[in-house]
């Protein structure tokens, strides 16, 4: 073993780790359906490692299992945040698979094969929640943020102590209204953005390695 | 789904009755009713972990033509200040709506008023 992995090893590292904050954390990116999850973990992906994350899609629900990369390491002027990203499934209280077929012009098959993983993904992503470290809350800046969804997601992170980033996605669309998301959530950090152009994602990176590196103690249910 | 019954059935419950019951039982007893065609509106609505829970329990009963899920709205738990922490008051979750989703549809809701519809001609069964 080389000295500097032998330094990043040892008790003095994680001492000063300990007492100024982590520097690795396994963050979640979520939110309800078609808000653009996939499309801000393409982002930062391509931003900071080079790669993608999963397919985007127009109908809702392309994303029903968790996808994850690990050690992408996000830097902010001189500090730096090392994280395994995970992108979930959309949450949704319903799902109607006719939606697919009436909206999407999908075949009867194919919607309820869609419908029916859709539902798996969402348990799925519920379930991350115990395992994480902080969250990107994506909200559809178009849309009213009052989802019970998002109020779900908040409530369960906030019982336990951990950090949340709201990113009022959509922003290049023209009814978008971060002002809102803004108002409705005054208690967490909102970042207006456009995942899709990158506007603005700087200072959704730089609010990321702040927030994320806190020292914080996490509470078990 | 597909019966069509005129009635509504509209239940509020007081916060003593969910009071006595454990999660696992309160969410059994929402998920039943709700499934049966009934809006239930609580008095004292779920914590977060319920909430989530019942997104959970929810998604795995979704039966595509009998059950596509459910409508909810509530607010978060009630702020406790400072003193009130201090004399062991604890933070209480707020009225809930919750209903079927083919039978109720959240139209509107900000910091002080959860407006919903009725879709017609889908009742209680």
């Amino acid at each position: 073993m080389g000295i500097l992995a032998r330094f990043k090893e040892s008790r003095f590292t994680k001492m000063i780790q300990k007492i100024f904050g982590k520097n690795h954390a396994k963050i979640g990116i979520y939110g309800p359906p078609n808000v653009g999850k996939t499309t801000l973990a393409n982002r930062i992906l391509r931003d900071w490692s080079g790669d993608i994350m999963g397919s985007v899609s127009e109908v809702p629900h392309e994303t029903r299992r968790a996808k994850w990369k690990n050690n992408i390491r996000v830097d902010n002027g001189g500090s730096s945040l090392t994280m395994d990203l995970v992108d979930t499934p959309g949450i949704a209280t319903k799902i109607d698979y006719k939606e697919f077929m009436n909206m999407y012009g999908m075949t009867k098959d194919d919607s309820r094969l869609r419908a029916k993983e859709a539902t798996e993904g969402v348990i799925e992503a519920i379930r991350w929640l115990e395992d994480i470290d902080g969250v990107v809350l994506v909200m559809d800046a178009t849309q009213d943020p009052f989802t019970q969804v998002n109020v779900t997601i908040i409530g369960n992170l906030e019982a336990r102590n951990l950090p949340i980033l709201i990113a009022a996605n959509k922003i290049d669309a023209e009814n978008a209204s971060p002002a809102t998301l803004k108002s409705a959530f005054p208690q967490h950090p909102v970042i207006p953005i456009s995942a899709l152009t990158g506007y603005n994602t700087e200072a959704l990176y730089s609010m990321m390695v702040k927030e994320f590196s806190k020292k914080r103690h996490k509470q078990r249910r | 789904m597909e019966k069509k019954e005129s009635e509504i059935a509209f239940n509020l419950i007081s916060h003593q009755k969910l009071e006595n019951l454990s999660s696992s039982e309160k969410l059994t007893y929402i998920l039943k009713e709700v499934k049966e065609g009934r809006i239930l509106v609580l008095e004292h609505g779920l914590t977060p972990a319920e909430q989530a829970k019942l997104i959970e329990h929810t998604m795995k009963e979704i039966n595509h033509d009998t059950f596509i899920g459910i409508e909810i709205g509530g607010y978060e738990n009630e702020k406790v200040g400072f003193f009130q922490r201090v004399f062991g008051v604890t933070k209480k979750p707020r009225m809930t709506v919750i209903g079927p989703a083919h039978l109720l549809k959240m139209v509107h809701k900000d910091n002080d008023m959860i407006e919903t519809t009725i879709i017609p001609g889908k009742g209680a069964r």
